[in-house]
């Protein structure tokens, strides 16, 4: 199938970096969880409660709701702390971009992997800026809450198309299509990855690349 | 293809749409709190928690949202609207927000019920957790408190965004197809708050004429602030505004801004409600300065009987002394009124405690909302901005209050203290000036030259009262200080002018201007010698820190 693709872009400081990233990927995270399913017999199953919770920024004017799972919320930190330490080590630019990719696992048969099947994939553009005054910083908190909020409501519009959606699972086939790792909720496969712009315009990552392609040429 | 919902699936999209709707009106009031949500996942279902999600129920919500139903479900044009307004301190409203719940008629005959449609409901109460931090009025809401309060109403039928001014935007929130039609939910809110400074305030009975004013206020949830419908003045309002419990006859504006006033008024807002004895007693104040008092309490100018009611018996709020209030002649009202008239709306309680209809009834063009945004919030400053425009002298009593309200030991010359700035027990005999003896109300009423009517004498008081001062920009009267058993017509030194003279220590060298003369460059240029001073002597300060810690 074809993977849905949406791009946001947000212009922060560098402090307000995983605030914004959190708030864009624990929202996409909320609609896309569900509560632990329990199977029973005869395939039918029950599903747990989601409970949320209210987040309010430190450095931005915004308040966002995130599923209340501890578990998801470090997990998503963790992604977010290594981007952001990605950025700001790299170049003076500060552009990269983090993403949340949903798939699907599908069984292979040995020697063969599983392949993953991505079939929705949010990527956050970020572009870092660095503003001098206190004045400043007071308006980009502000301009960045008003943002966030049209981001909200373009993932939720998203969301509300009703588009492709993996279907319900057997109880065989749900750690092909659910992370059942997390014990009070369960979100969609979802990995999260993350390159940086470096100044040249070039990715990281396709530099390395062809360092090593010319490596092997050689 | 069978287009009859099968009657179980029909049963099961009834009640799927009738919880949804219920869950809907939760999650939107509760949002608009004030506070933090934080709900529990569980990984094992419980039987109550309806599309997966742990959204709490407050029962008082979900009792209005049933009446408010009547039963029916949102179907083609009977849609369920949730209104979300504001309402300050000084009774003023403004619709902020609609949230409606509408179905059409385009139907998805194919879609299964109790999978697809429940899944997608639960996906779209999601996206409504996410929408409501979203919209401005989130922002107030966190922020509601003294000086205004976020109140919601439930209607069923059309949706009615008259409200919201010029310019509103809709925010979308989704949609889920089902046999019997597509619900909508969305949010039509108000964009320019700057409005509401100048709102022409005009309201109509919703359809329904159901009219809910919850208190939505802090603390929820650990007691339980959510006022019911049909407030009226003098129930029991709990915990939350107690002064606001009598609010029909005082002060009204007594929330409309910083903690001190709003403490004093609410102090004061309790002795006047204690029996007329406390006052009658202590200052002989004719029973009808009281039943003035009630008569003023009616307009705006409520808070003045306040201070009538509080007579010089408790002199601990000089703010309300204003002085010249002594109860003995209420009919001094002095204030820095700048209109005469009393304004025609009665006063309404802080905080929309009252029924809306009574908000029909609230003042008046040109009112000015001084919350409109968080930022204007601050305390002194709400009120300077709240008495602009307003015709209410109350407000500018109320910031000449603020401006002058000084200690007892404040380094001023003492002829400009007046007796409402002194903040000190027994105010009302503090010393003034001598040349006011013949002004004492205590010792001769006023001539009614000075105060035809008692409104219009309070109301046009600039200087007419408080002319004996000599104070021009004073306000407040000046009352002789009559020691009780002393006579002052003997000796020059009495007790009167013993206290007066020694009631406040002298003026601190540094904080008097004629005293050295030291200009602010010699100042500074000063310091360098003091810090070398200081430093020498630094072990002896850390000596001194450590004893004090």
């Amino acid at each position: 199938m074809n993977c849905r693709a949406e791009v946001l872009e947000v212009s922060v400081e560098g402090r307000q970096v995983e605030e914004a990233a959190l708030a864009v990927l624990h929202t996409v995270l909320l609609h896309r969880s569900t509560g632990k399913f329990h199977y029973k017999k005869e395939g039918t199953y029950s599903i747990g409660t989601v409970g949320t919770q209210d987040v309010d920024c430190d450095f931005i004017d915004f308040a966002y709701v995130r599923v209340s799972s501890e578990e998801l919320d470090r997990a998503l930190r963790k992604a977010v702390g290594e981007f952001k330490d990605a950025l700001r080590s790299s170049g003076s630019d500060g552009m990269g971009q983090i993403s949340l990719e949903f798939y699907q696992k599908k069984k292979s048969r040995w020697p063969f992997s599983d392949e993953c099947i991505p079939w929705e994939l949010w990527t956050i553009k970020v572009n870092v800026v660095n503003l001098a005054t206190e004045q400043e910083r007071q308006i980009c908190r502000e301009k960045v809450g008003e943002k966030l909020c049209e981001k909200i409501i373009n993932i939720v519009e998203v969301m509300n198309r009703h588009e492709y959606l993996p279907k319900m699972p057997t109880q065989s086939e749900v750690d092909n299509v659910f992370d059942t790792s997390l014990k009070d909720v369960q979100p969609y496969l979802y990995k999260i990855s993350y390159q940086i712009t470096d100044s040249l315009g070039t990715s990281v990552t396709t530099t390395m690349r062809r360092l090593i392609k010319d490596t092997l040429a050689l | 293809m069978d287009t009859d919902l099968s009657s179980q699936d029909r049963k099961d999209l009834d009640k799927f749409i009738k919880f949804f709707a219920l869950k809907t009106v939760q999650v939107i009031v509760q949002a608009r709190l004030g506070e933090k949500i934080c709900t529990r996942s569980s990984s094992s279902p419980t039987g109550s928690d309806w599309f997966n999600l742990a959204i709490k129920d407050i029962p008082e919500v979900t009792h209005e949202a049933k009446k408010a139903l009547a039963g029916q479900l949102p179907a083609v044009g009977r849609s369920m609207c949730v209104e979300i307004s504001l309402k300050t301190s000084e009774g003023d409203s403004m619709e902020l927000e609609i949230w409606c719940l509408e179905m059409n008629e385009k139907c998805d005959k194919e879609i299964k019920v109790s999978y697809t449609v429940y899944n997608r409901l639960s996906l779209l109460l999601k996206s409504l957790l996410a929408i409501t931090r979203v919209t401005p009025a989130y922002r107030l809401s966190r922020k509601q408190g003294h000086e205004y309060v976020i109140l919601y109403r439930i209607y069923f039928g059309e949706v009615q965004l008259s409200g919201l001014g010029e310019g509103f935007q809709t925010v979308r929130v989704g949609t889920v197809g089902t046999p019997v039609g597509t619900i909508t939910l969305s949010c039509a809110y108000r964009i320019n708050l700057a409005f509401m400074s100048t709102r022409q305030f005009e309201r109509t009975p919703p359809i329904m004429g159901i009219i809910i004013d919850h208190f939505v206020d802090r603390p929820y949830p650990s007691s339980s602030p959510m006022h019911p419908c049909n407030y009226r003045a003098g129930e029991d309002n709990g915990a939350v505004y107690p002064s606001v419990e009598d609010s029909q006859e005082v002060c009204t504006t007594s929330f409309s801004t910083s903690p001190p006033s709003q403490c004093v008024f609410t102090v004061t807002k309790a002795h006047f409600q204690t029996p007329p004895p406390v006052v009658t007693d202590t200052l002989k104040v004719p029973v009808m300065g009281l039943a003035f008092s009630h008569q003023l309490s009616s307009s705006r100018l409520s808070y003045q009987p306040a201070a009538l009611g509080v007579g010089s018996a408790d002199m601990g709020y000089p703010v309300i002394f204003a002085g010249g209030l002594n109860a003995a002649h209420p009919h001094q009202l002095i204030g820095p009124g700048k209109e005469g008239g009393v304004p025609p709306a009665p006063s309404q309680p802080a905080h929309g405690t009252q029924a809306d209809q009574e908000r029909m009834c609230t003042p008046l063009d040109g009112v000015h909302y001084s919350a409109a945004t968080p930022s204007s919030s601050e305390d002194t400053e709400t009120v300077s901005n709240s008495s602009e425009g307003k015709c209410g002298s109350p407000h500018d009593l109320l910031e000449t209050i603020f401006i002058r309200k000084v200690g007892a030991f404040v380094n001023k010359p003492i002829n400009q203290v007046t007796m409402a700035n002194l903040d000190i027990p027994f105010a009302m005999f503090a010393p003034k000036n001598v040349e006011l003896e013949d002004n004492d109300p205590m010792v001769n009423p006023p001539d009614s030259p000075e105060a035809e009517s008692p409104l219009q004498g309070s109301l046009h008081s600039e200087g007419s009262s408080g002319s004996s001062t000599g104070n021009t920009h004073d306000d407040f009267v000046m009352i002789d200080f009559k020691p009780a058993f002393s006579k002052d017509d003997i000796l020059p030194m009495d007790l009167g002018t013993f206290y007066r003279e020694f009631q406040n220590p002298p003026q601190l060298s540094s904080l008097s201007i004629d005293i050295g003369a030291q200009s602010m460059a010699e100042d500074l240029d000063s310091l360098p010698e003091k810090l070398a001073v200081h430093e020498k002597n630094v072990k002896e300060f850390d000596a001194f820190v450590e004893t004090l810690q």
